[in-house]
């Protein structure tokens, strides 16, 4: 049976882990590298970098930590965060990433998505999509759906930029455009560590019929099996809850099994 | 020397150090000469089943894997390494694959997607079944994990030569082999130890 997915994400700016990490016995825990090694010795089975480096004229750091990452770490590596050209696909696939996720530019312009999953294949294209709920008051400015139900808007730009779309709409669009995995970020959750919010992430789940990655508010062990029942999710992203060392991957695996999720140990 | 055969598809470079990681040195290369003269071969591949094939054939690459298998030198395929062995894919159409194995490359079926249980591609880590015990997958355990990425998969005609099956949705071959040729559909060089140790023992024959 296929194991749902454990991934830790790491947040890297030029070139280093951000985020206060305390990780014990690391020469330098701000080394994206070295934390990506201690991740793959405790069981993670995937790893996201996000590059939040402002400066596009900077992407030669995180295609180097790719790069590295590659020679020490044997797991599927995505890397997302300010990708833009085809050419940035080619460069990361290149430096050894498997997948590239795709958030802002696939917004401007959706066709992008379509490029890139004919070029490179949909296993290498992961659409990454920030959503918030909308309040009521903003309703009339999101394209039909019935209003008895929630409604969820994609924001773009790191989720500075409201853009009108309908979060469900927009994932069965970025599928039928050759995605092959959808990471889906709650803009309410993210920070919380509130829990995943369970009913969009069920909602886009059941709504696709690709992958689709949790995102955004894990803050305890609990959340993370909600958002793969609940949720109905095919894999777990985090950040914070694996940097502060509150759990190590290897325990959240065995609090999965002991409630019958399946996971690779 | 190992030659990983380069026709411009997939990630060579992970596959490159997984070997180096386990002590083998292996060349990525695209020259039909270098891929005919080297000990062994490894052929990658990800995207879709008619570009590889087309690139095979620009390439020259086509006659000269073919003669390599022939003569039972060693053969790694990979993913769509495994599936490009098969006498033909339903990828985008029907389009005709190197015909070494007898078989057919079909997708997932899709009324398993309509309730949404099933995703394609199926991605992730998948256990396996050992059909067959052969050298290279020596020490790998029933209920293995491996890394997979794929909405595709190979129906040998000749079920002796599957060597693993994985269920998803249906039970299907994950790994073949036959003397000196091996294939798998998922990736030893995203797989961690164990996908490692794949790498290992086929640097080992080679020599």
């Amino acid at each position: 049976m296929l194991a749902k997915r454990i991934i830790p994400c790491l947040d890297v700016k030029d070139g280093r882990v951000v985020k206060g990490v305390n990780f014990l016995n690391l020469k330098d825990a701000g080394d994206p590298v070295e934390v990506a090694e201690t991740y793959e010795r405790e069981g993670a089975d995937e790893l996201t970098f996000l590059d939040i480096t402002a400066s596009h004229e900077k992407r030669d750091i995180i295609i180097d930590v790719v790069y590295r990452a590659a020679e020490r770490v044997f797991m599927p590596l995505t890397v997302g965060g300010g990708i833009r050209t085809l050419e940035d696909i080619r460069a990361l696939l290149k430096a050894g990433a498997d997948k590239i996720s795709i958030n802002t530019a696939a917004v401007k312009d959706s066709m992008f998505v379509k490029r890139a999953s004919e070029m490179f294949g949909s296993q290498c294209i992961v659409v990454s999509i920030d959503a918030k709920e909308v309040v009521e008051i903003n309703l009339s400015n999101i394209s039909n759906k019935s209003s008895d139900q929630k409604q969820w808007e994609i924001y773009t730009h790191g989720g500075r930029r409201p853009t009108g779309i309908d979060a469900v709409e927009w994932a069965e669009r970025m599928e039928d455009y050759g995605a092959g995995e959808i990471l889906l970020t709650s803009m309410d959750r993210d920070g919380t560590k509130e829990g995943y919010d369970v009913e969009l992430t069920r909602r886009i789940s059941e709504s696709v019929g690709i992958p689709v990655i949790a995102s955004g508010g894990a803050g305890s062990i609990e959340h993370l099996y909600d958002g793969l029942t609940k949720g109905k999710a095919d894999a777990v992203l985090a950040a914070s809850i694996f940097h502060y060392r509150e759990y190590t991957i290897r325990e959240v695996k065995e609090y999965l099994r002991e409630r019958k999720i399946i996971v690779r140990m | 020397m190992i030659a990983i055969v380069d026709y411009g598809m997939g990630n060579l470079r992970s596959v490159q150090k997984g070997f180096e990681k386990v002590g083998y040195t292996a060349v990525i290369t695209g020259d039909p000469n270098m891929v005919m003269d080297a000990d062994a071969i490894v052929l990658p591949g990800v995207g879709a089943f008619r570009d590889c094939m087309k690139n095979l054939e620009k390439a020259g690459l086509i006659d000269p894997i073919k003669e390599f298998i022939n003569r039972g030198k060693p053969f790694l395929g990979i993913c769509l390494g495994l599936q490009l062995l098969f006498t033909e894919s339903e990828e985008f159409g029907i389009h005709k694959g190197l015909d070494i194995i007898k078989g057919r490359v079909v997708r997932f079926p899709d009324n398993l997607n309509t309730t949404r249980l099933i995703k394609i591609p199926h991605m992730g880590w998948n256990s396996v079944k050992i059909k067959k015990r052969v050298s290279i997958f020596e020490g790998i355990p029933d209920d293995a994990y491996f890394y997979f990425v794929h909405s595709y998969y190979v129906v040998p005609t000749d079920g002796d030569v599957i060597a693993m099956t994985t269920n998803y949705g249906v039970e299907f071959t994950s790994a073949i082999a036959s003397d000196n040729l091996f294939a798998v559909q998922f990736h030893p060089e995203k797989s961690q130890e164990l996908g490692l140790q794949i790498l290992k023992i086929f640097g080992e024959i080679t020599k």
